[in-house]
């Protein structure tokens, strides 16, 4: 299980599990007590049978993919994880701001995958509120991470207002 | 110029401490070089030949007395007393060491400069003409709203990790020396006939293994929707652009695969999310930034030309210079005045800690404390009397920074090459040299005129060899150096790419070969007409014909 960062916190215990694969319905039966994040595909294959098995569930996005098609199933998932597959890889970035400015998901932006120290920043300026770190990342390291930068210039979820709107527009002259 | 106020100061201290930070844990072992190498480029630090190299910004390429001081120490201390400037209005230096980077950047944080995206996959320095606020036949003056996109793509957290680099240009001027039409997006500022200025904004243009010439996305957009335009563009090359392979990554590829049509459909169909929200540029916000870039306090009508008539009359190596380096100015009585740092025997571009200094001083004494750099890789001073051009003339004169070749074809855009860069295939700078070399004759280079002629040592293209008039590429063949040349290039407003002449060229041979299109120009051209129309007019075959005839 990876060290999870949740709003400024190391969680002590997390109760989500990511389903990397789009097995089947039944797999959710398996650990009782948990929860399960599930990939886009398994809930676009398995939706209607998924009533059999109550309680709250999340999804993940690979960076590929784009929230559209669950855009109308938001209110089903309490947590929705975007994927990194590698860092560089910067898609998910946008889907979460997405996610939080044009769809205003409210429930928990999860980074998965290759999730490191120095992400986490920007990350949190997207949109992300909780952090699935990468098993080598030093957690308490990574707290620091939130105060890099005191603020920014750019309107993001984090601060919908630019910096040119706080200045309060002093002139020099 | 831009004056940081605390949050700037702020910011920027944050981000010196954060590489410093990330610098240790680097050394200490705690970061692997992949991971290190986006967090470094984030912060200009490329690791070369030689030695690391440390890529400054030059923001829209205006400089302080000041900052110039800074630089000068920083190329005295840390380097080997030079610095290099680039053809995108930063400068390099090639010889820090990795562990006083921070030190470095710490340094230029005192004067409000710093390294941040100057590489990486992320938005670079917004570059704009090297003319803006001064050209007499300017639309608007371009600083203010480059100053707005430097501030709005700083940091910005969602695009730092995109498919590949992304550099912006901003440009006001008809004549366009900001090679707009070849970057990622490409602003340009437009006076309706009503008067009203709006902007037109292209993206798609890069240079590269694939050359391309932006296409318009937004065809009219009002002054403060600028960054929600730019931010539509970005979400969609961040999303959409190709991550497979590095060298279809730019959004050029992009548009050319998805199509411009459909690609302005879904730019505009994300522009009428964001539009209007927060990011929308206040009145407040524009007339904030443009009273960083009012005029300095010229002295109204100057009647001081008396004495450069007559010094213009009198010292025919003051008039040359004159013709060639002074432009004019939209205040009467004033001069626009280019530093030429392309004086044979020296890399284009590259300047020493002395003459950094011996420049900050004459931008005290002569032009209000400011310089400019230009992608061509001179440095300016834009707002010199008229009355004390010859003065300057011969304090330049003392450092050898006299040249009279701008435009010419001495005039040389040249990237590093292979003499430092580790990407290069062939070195680029002994070219420019030995071209420069072989045209020694000042009466002829200018009677040649204007010729823009632009080197590269690999496909990358720093030196901009598809919009050179004429462009010369490094290749490698077999192991040996050959060079590539095309002609019929430009960056301006009727932008247009190179043509291939043919098989590539020895070292040796390249003068030769620049003479024999010189001679056809020559032999061609009528009246005034520069190479650039002559070739235009006249076309690609009598060039290669003329080339290729000893061969056949």
């Amino acid at each position: 299980m990876p060290t999870v960062i949740k709003d400024g916190a190391i969680l002590a215990r997390d109760r989500w599990t990511v389903l990397r694969e789009a097995t089947g319905p039944e797999v959710l039966q398996a650990v009782p007590g948990r929860s399960f994040v599930l990939p886009l595909a398994f809930w676009l294959n398995f939706r209607a049978q998924l009533e059999e098995y109550p309680g709250e569930r999340g999804i993940w996005l690979d960076s590929h993919q784009t929230p559209e098609p669950i855009a109308a199933d938001l209110a089903e998932f309490a947590v929705i994880g975007l994927n990194f597959p590698v860092f560089a890889d910067g898609r998910s970035y946008s889907n979460a701001r997405e996610l939080r400015e044009r769809y205003r998901f409210e429930g928990e932006i999860r980074a998965i995958g290759d999730v490191m120290r120095d992400q986490l920043y920007y990350m949190s300026r997207c949109g992300f509120n909780s952090f699935a770190l990468r098993h080598d990342q030093d957690a308490e390291t990574c707290l620091r991470a939130f105060t890099d930068f005191s603020t920014g210039y750019q309107s993001s979820v984090d601060e919908p207002l630019p910096l040119f709107r706080r200045r309060g527009g002093v002139r020099r002259k | 110029m831009y004056v940081y106020d605390e949050y700037d100061h702020r910011m920027l201290a944050e981000r010196v401490a954060q590489f410093r930070d990330q610098t240790a844990r680097y050394v200490a072992g705690k970061l692997s070089d992949a991971e290190f190498l986006p967090l470094r480029l984030q912060n200009g630090l490329y690791i070369q030949r030689l030695a690391p190299m440390l890529r400054v910004a030059i923001p829209y390429g205006l400089l302080s007395s000041r900052q110039i001081r800074k630089l000068a120490f920083i190329a005295r201390h840390f380097d080997k007393g030079y610095g290099h400037l680039t053809t995108r209005q930063n400068i390099q230096f090639n010889w820090p060491e990795l562990a006083e980077a921070p030190d470095i950047l710490a340094h230029l944080a005192e004067v409000e400069m710093h390294a941040i995206q100057t590489s990486g996959n992320c938005i670079r320095n917004v570059t704009t003409d090297h003319y803006a606020g001064v050209a007499a036949d300017e639309v608007e003056d371009s600083r203010p709203w480059c100053e707005l996109i430097r501030q709005w793509s700083t940091f910005h957290p969602e695009f730092a990790h995109l498919p590949r680099k992304f550099k912006i240009a901003v440009c006001g001027t008809p004549a366009d020396q900001a090679a707009t039409q070849v970057h990622d997006i490409g602003v340009y500022l437009i006076r309706a006939e009503s008067g009203e200025v709006f902007f037109r904004i292209l993206a798609g243009g890069g240079l590269g293994r694939t050359p391309v010439i932006g296409q318009v996305v937004f065809n009219h957009v009002e002054k403060q929707d600028l960054l929600t335009a730019l931010e539509a563009i970005m979400r969609v090359y961040n999303r959409e652009g190709r991550r497979d392979n590095k060298y279809k990554a730019r959004i050029k590829i992009l548009v050319r695969e998805t199509g411009v049509e459909k690609f302005r459909e879904k730019v505009h169909a994300e522009w009428e999310r964001i539009r209007g929200s927060a990011l929308t540029l206040t009145d407040a916000e524009i007339e904030r930034c443009k009273s960083f870039f009012i005029d300095p306090d010229y002295v109204k009508r100057l009647n001081g030309s008396d004495v450069l008539v007559e010094k213009l009359r009198d010292d025919p190596e003051f008039a040359r210079w004159h013709r060639r380096n002074v432009r004019p100015h939209k205040q009467p009585g004033y001069g626009i005045v280019t530093i030429s740092l392309k004086q044979t025997g020296v890399a284009p571009g590259d300047i020493t800690d002395g003459q950094l200094e011996f420049i900050a001083d004459l931008t005290d004494k002569y032009s209000f404390g400011e310089a400019r750099v230009s992608h061509k890789q001179n440095i300016i001073l834009a707002d010199v009397e008229q009355r004390r051009l010859y003065d300057l003339w011969r304090e330049l004169s003392t450092q050898s920074l006299q040249t009279p070749a701008l435009g010419l074809l001495t005039d040389i855009i040249c990237c590093p090459g292979g003499d430092f860069c580790a990407l290069a295939n062939a070195k680029s700078i002994p070219v420019a040299e030995e071209i420069q070399r072989f045209f020694d004759d000042a009466a002829e280079l200018e009677d040649i005129g204007d010729l823009q002629v632009n080197i590269s040592g690999c496909m990358n293209a720093c030196g901009h060899h598809h919009v050179g008039n004429i462009g010369i590429l490094g290749v490698d063949k077999r192991g040996e150096e050959f060079y590539q040349i095309s002609i019929g290039g430009s960056s301006a407003r009727e932008a247009s790419l190179a043509k291939i002449l043919g098989p590539s060229f020895a070292r040796d041979e390249v003068p030769g070969v620049m003479r024999t299109l010189v001679d056809v120009y020559q032999a061609e051209k009528r009246q005034d007409e520069s190479f650039l129309n002559t070739y235009r007019r006249i076309g690609h075959e009598p060039f290669r014909q003329a080339v290729y005839a000893d061969s056949h």
